[in-house]
């Protein structure tokens, strides 16, 4: 700040000008774009004419001859395609387009010198004037060719872009001419457009400016008869060289007196629109109802630091006054109480308002991109189509400029490497139009931003060998690794799968970049690919400088912020009766109510040096906190000694030396001043699994996202013959240990009286349990059943993302094997168990729903087989006809064909084709339309609910919930019964 | 805080080359050893500060503390040096220092005057110098009593963020 001194008014009114200017010209490329689409819009059309007008207007006034010849030909042009005379095509646009190009490299090249650069536009500007004149037959309407005598006095004087011209001239002339030019001439822009305005509106009948208001506001400051009557000779003078005749210019003149003429008086729209005469000066008045007629908001523009001081500011005013309130409270009666709470509240109202100073619409940063696509298209001879969803989204200014450079980067890329030419497309069986997707939204603290793209995919088998050749990784390293890791790699510096590089994407920037950019901010950016499907980046941003309400918890004498958005609640436990609290195999888990919650220490976690139990024995340690916490579908709990209260904090994004912990998601500074970090809910669930295996954990973070997702809680016992088996933490109720010599024989069953009721016990092998012994006991329940299964030893919680092998379907009971924990394990097919133990446990509810018809076919489509283990047989068990679609093109290609179904489960999250994609598909597609779709998901967010309503799922489950799924299935396909009977 | 630094300069500028080709630093001392930085390049110098330690962090990571509302990241420089750091921490003076867009404040033991010292009499870094040091020093200079070594700021903070 302070640098203010050294400006002449010129510079600053330059320096409004290219800021303006910058902002319009970014507008044009979008709306030009979108008038390419639609042709026939004419408010569209009328808004691009009025900001090349402006910025003409402007360029004039500023003395900037080049810029306002290229501006002023190009409006000529669109000035054409508003009368009539043109039609809106590719080549009309292209050549508007590089006008325009050509007026931001000046704008630029303004900004960097403070002058005009030097050079010629002759080429451009003839090709322009071409069109303009009609030389060129560009797509000329053929029926309608504007005469020039036909038609109303309004088109006889050229239309509005002839009457700005006129008055833009004279105006112009009769400041050469004026006494006081020195003065006028800041006003003249005003004057001019408020006499073009005035002049349209008593021409064409319609309310705005009123002529004699104009005409009166200049006597009124002063301007005598004589210079009344120059300007109008010079209007007059104006119109006849731009070709109007005489009578014409007579008729128009007419106008120009402040005796309204007979026929202004004739016209009570321009009555009518008359405003009050006001005290206010001549451009005071114009300018205002100028503003009311183009501009829908009042806004102001302020310097970026200015704003930035201001948050500073009020953050140090936050503190202060928390401090404040801190000293209050230790007062019973304060004189100052009242003004204090006053100055709270002040306060806290401020601060919103300067956050929201800083936010906005993510939008913002998509303006260019529309016009890349479309340049792209013809420079590729492709056909793709932008689709941008969520630009509403706001965040924080900061870092909608860092990702600016990114998503462009990355919609180049998708639109460049990603969608393949029209002929490429159709021989592969897709439609001629690719797709670029962008879209945006929030979700818990973050915004996720993906851009995707239904092109040819890359290739896992490219990205390996370039992995290899550029020494990136050895063979047998990614042997170890997944195809998400894989793919991972791109993000690599140095990696560009790109075989040739095209003047496109070529530029030296890799993808490394994007990713050091998006880190920088504190993001994340992960990439999943199918080959002949499409690509996807997936970003996750933090909103930094919110304010978010957070739990402060301490935890070794170190206090933490906690996000309340994932806390789901506080449980409080008592040294002296640690009731449910237990350990297995020393990972501790809490018995909450009928679940069993995996607990993590936060000392542990974080390395936090633990002090003697002994030594801290006095008040205040007789008990420990959990805080329940909930990410996507896992929740947890997080062992602290401490909770204090909620506080509205302030996000400020890590420092970048310590950003490589995922455990913080921020840093704030609280109401007594001091630092502390905010808790990352994700980055603390990945500990829940990582804690025994601390140096492995180099998983990068793309691959974090995807495991966040596909992870699942397993428990891992021991059983039987074998190696350990494993079952979703989930699906089991309760952990029961018991002496099997207290249960009970009844019938062929070993039962046990457990909780008032009867609980068979059966062994991993199926059979009844052998009534001897202390074992550990999984208990399934489901209402009033219940199931024991009777393990030898319960070894571990483990969260991993489940790759389930397929093995010989053999052995009953074991869906397959899975590498968990580094050991293979097999996986227990739950519902195996159950049916053994009751034998109508999953059939109920289809019988309510259809008695003996015959069986419904369901398709089932899911991308993770460990899934389709679980649910196919469930489902078949339950008497449905499952089809299994492994992913949604497959689903898609089995709809197309002969496949006939009653009712479609699909996944969300899949590589490629997602489940909301699939569903809109599915919706549009003529005979799958009526068909119910159910949604399978990991998280169940009321968001996820939401849009998964809204892209045409008729429910939304809970992947790990089997009966809720029956129930769904049982209760749509009902529904969809009844509704058929009635229509029949 | 500046001006502080300021009437340092003024009073510290007893060596200024009158060929104007001089270079101030603000100098400190780590371990008995005396370090300068540009004087343009400090924006802060701070007594003791309350620092909270961050978990998991590099080593030479302190911890962050709040500047006036800004959060700044603490270097222990003693640590960054490998010299002893026992109950260094509390008692240590705070330089802050602007790396990349994001505040800094180097942890030394001591900060001293500003000196104003001429570019040619700055001498290279000795092969022989401890691998730790020689990353981070630009330049030593011979003063009467005692040698300064020239900190460069950048690689001061480069090398934690590259372990990360």
């Amino acid at each position: 700040m302070g640098q203010e001194t050294g400006h002449s008014d010129m510079d600053d009114l330059l320096n409004e000008f290219l800021a303006e200017a910058r902002e319009s010209l970014d507008v044009l490329d979008s709306e030009l774009v979108e008038l390419e689409q639609r042709p026939e819009d004419p408010a569209l059309l009328g808004s691009i004419f009025r900001i090349m007008h402006t910025i003409k207007g402007t360029c004039g006034f500023l003395g900037l001859p080049r810029l306002e010849t290229v501006a002023h030909a190009a409006e000529d042009v669109l000035g054409r395609v508003r009368d009539g005379g043109l039609l809106v095509s590719p080549e009309v646009v292209s050549l508007v387009l590089s006008a325009l190009d050509r007026i931001k490299e000046l704008v630029a090249a303004l900004g960097a010198t403070g002058s005009e650069p030097a050079g010629s536009d002759e080429e451009l500007i003839g090709a322009l004037r071409r069109l303009a004149s009609g030389e060129v037959e560009a797509s000329r309407p053929a029926d309608i060719a504007p005469s020039a005598k036909a038609g109303k006095l309004y088109d006889r004087a050229g239309g509005a872009s002839g009457i700005d011209t006129a008055c833009e001239l004279a105006c112009m002339a009769f400041l050469e001419q004026s006494a006081q030019r020195e003065a006028l001439e800041p006003d003249m822009l005003k004057l001019q457009f408020a006499l073009a305005g005035g002049l349209t509106a008593a021409l064409q009948k319609t309310p705005g400016i009123d002529i004699v208001d104009v005409l009166t506001c200049l006597a009124d400051n002063g301007w005598t008869e004589a210079d009344l009557a120059t300007l109008r000779t010079e209007i007059g003078k104006a119109f006849a060289s731009l070709g109007v005749d005489a009578d014409d210019v007579a008729a128009l003149l007419r106008h120009l007196t402040r005796e309204a003429p007979e026929e202004a008086i004739a016209l009570p729209a321009v009555e009518e629109a008359k405003p009050k005469k006001g005290a206010e000066t001549m451009p005071a008045a114009t300018e205002r109802r100028d503003v009311a007629a183009n501009a829908p908001s009042e806004t102001l523009r302020v310097n970026i630091n200015v704003l930035e001081d201001l948050m500073t500011m009020v953050s140090e005013l936050v503190l202060t006054r928390n401090q404040l309130l801190q000293i209050l409270r230790g007062y019973n009666e304060s004189p100052f109480g009242a003004p204090l709470q006053r100055l709270n509240q002040i306060t806290t109202e401020l601060q919103e308002n300067v956050m929201m100073t800083r936010m906005q619409p993510i939008g913002n940063a998509w303006g260019k991109l529309p016009r890349l696509v479309r340049d792209l298209t013809q420079e590729l001879d492709k056909k793709i189509e932008l689709v941008m969803t969520g630009a509403d989204t706001e965040l924080d200014r900061q870092i909608l400029e860092s990702i600016r450079d990114p998503l462009t980067h990355m919609v180049r890329n998708s639109a460049d490497h990603g969608i393949e030419t029209v002929g490429e497309r159709l021989a592969a069986g897709k439609p001629e139009h690719g797709t670029v997707e962008l879209s945006a939204r929030h979700e818990g603290g973050h915004i996720i931003v993906q851009v995707s793209d239904n092109g040819r995919g890359l290739p896992t088998a490219r990205i390996r060998e370039k992995v290899v050749a550029n020494g990136l990784a050895t063979e047998a390293q990614l042997e170890t690794m997944t195809e998400q890791q894989i793919q991972q790699f791109i993000f690599r510096p140095g990696f560009s799968t790109a075989a040739s590089v095209t003047s496109v994407s070529g530029r030296g920037v890799g993808m490394d970049v994007v990713r050091s950019n998006i880190e920088k901010i504190g993001g994340i950016i992960e990439f999943q690919s199918t080959e002949g499907v499409g690509s996807r980046f997936v970003i996750k941003i933090p909103l930094t400088l919110a304010i978010v309400s957070a739990i402060i918890v301490e935890c070794a004498g170190e206090r933490f912020a906690m996000p309340q958005n994932s806390v789901v609640e506080l449980v409080r436990i008592s040294h002296t009766s640690a009731k449910g609290l237990e350990e297995i195999n020393g990972r501790p888990v809490y018995r909450l109510r009928d679940r069993l919650l995996p607990l993590v220490s936060l000392a542990e976690i974080l390395d936090l040096p633990r002090p003697d139990r002994a030594a801290d024995d006095d008040s205040g340690t007789e008990s420990t906190y959990v805080v329940v916490s909930q990410v996507g579908a896992f929740v947890f709990g997080i062992i602290v000694d401490k909770v204090f209260d909620t506080e509205e904090i302030v996000v400020k994004p890590v420092s970048r030396t310590i950003r490589h912990i995922s455990c913080f998601s921020g840093t704030t500074i609280l109401g007594d001043g001091q630092v502390i970090m905010i808790l990352d809910p994700n980055g603390l669930a990945s500990a829940v699994s990582a804690v025994p295996h601390i140096e492995s954990a180099q998983t990068t973070t793309g691959d974090n996202l995807t495991h966040d997702r596909d992870a699942v809680s397993m428990l891992v016992f021991e059983a039987g013959d074998g190696g350990p088996k494993a079952v979703p933490l989930s699906l089991v109720a309760r952990l029961e240990e018991a002496d099997l010599s207290t249960a009970e024989q009844a019938g062929a069953r070993t039962v046990l009286q457990y909780r008032g009721g009867l609980m068979p016990l059966i062994g991993l092998d199926g059979e009844p349990a052998v009534r001897t012994g202390k074992h550990p006991i999984l208990v399934f329940v489901d209402g009033s059943r219940m199931l024991g299964l009777v393990v030898d030893r319960v070894i571990d919680i483990i969260e991993a993302p489940l790759d389930l092998q397929l093995t010989g379907g053999s052995r009953a009971g074991i869906l397959g094997s899975a590498v968990i924990a580094s050991t293979t394990t097999d996986v227990i097919d739950t519902v195996h168990y159950l049916r053994q133990s009751d034998a109508d446990w999953f059939s109920v509810e289809t019988e309510k729903a259809f008695g003996e018809d015959d069986s419904r076919n369901v398709l089932l489509v899911e991308d993770s087989a460990f899934f389709r283990n679980l649910l196919m047989p469930m489902l078949t068990l339950a008497g449905y006809h499952v089809t299994v679609a492994e992913h949604g093109e497959a689903a898609l290609e089995i709809c197309k064909g002969s496949g006939r179904f009653d009712i479609v489960v699909s996944d969300i999250e899949m590589p490629g084709l997602s489940g909301f994609d699939l569903a809109r598909l599915l919706k549009s597609d003529g005979h799958m339309k009526g068909v119910p779709i159910i949604a399978l998901s990991s998280h169940a967010n009321p968001k996820d609910i939401e849009r998964g309503m809204s892209a045409g799922f008729t429910e939304y489950v809970t992947k790990l919930d089997p009966k809720a799924l029956l129930g769904a299935l049982s209760r749509v396909l009902s529904s969809d019964e009844s509704g058929k009977d009635i229509a029949a | 805080m500046r001006n502080n630094v300021d009437s340092r300069t003024a009073s510290g500028s007893f060596e200024a080359a009158a060929s104007g080709l001089a270079d101030d630093y603000v100098t400190m001392s780590v371990g008995g050893q005396a370090f300068g930085i540009p004087v343009l390049s400090v924006r802060d110098v701070l007594g003791p500060q309350n620092i909270t330690r961050v978990p998991l962090a590099p080593d030479e990571v302190a911890g962050s503390l709040n500047l006036r509302g800004r959060i700044v990241t603490a270097i222990n420089m003693r640590k960054r040096l490998g010299l002893p750091a026992d109950d260094f921490v509390a008692s240590a003076m705070a330089v802050v220092v602007e790396h990349d867009d994001e505040p800094f404040s180097l942890l030394v033991d001591e900060v001293g005057e500003v000196l104003s010292l001429p570019a040619t009499r700055r001498e290279s870094v000795p092969a022989t110098l401890d691998a730790r040091w020689r990353e981070v020093a630009q330049g030593i200079y011979r003063l009467d009593d005692r040698l300064l070594i020239v900190l460069s700021v950048a690689d001061v903070l480069g090398a934690i963020r590259a372990d990360a």
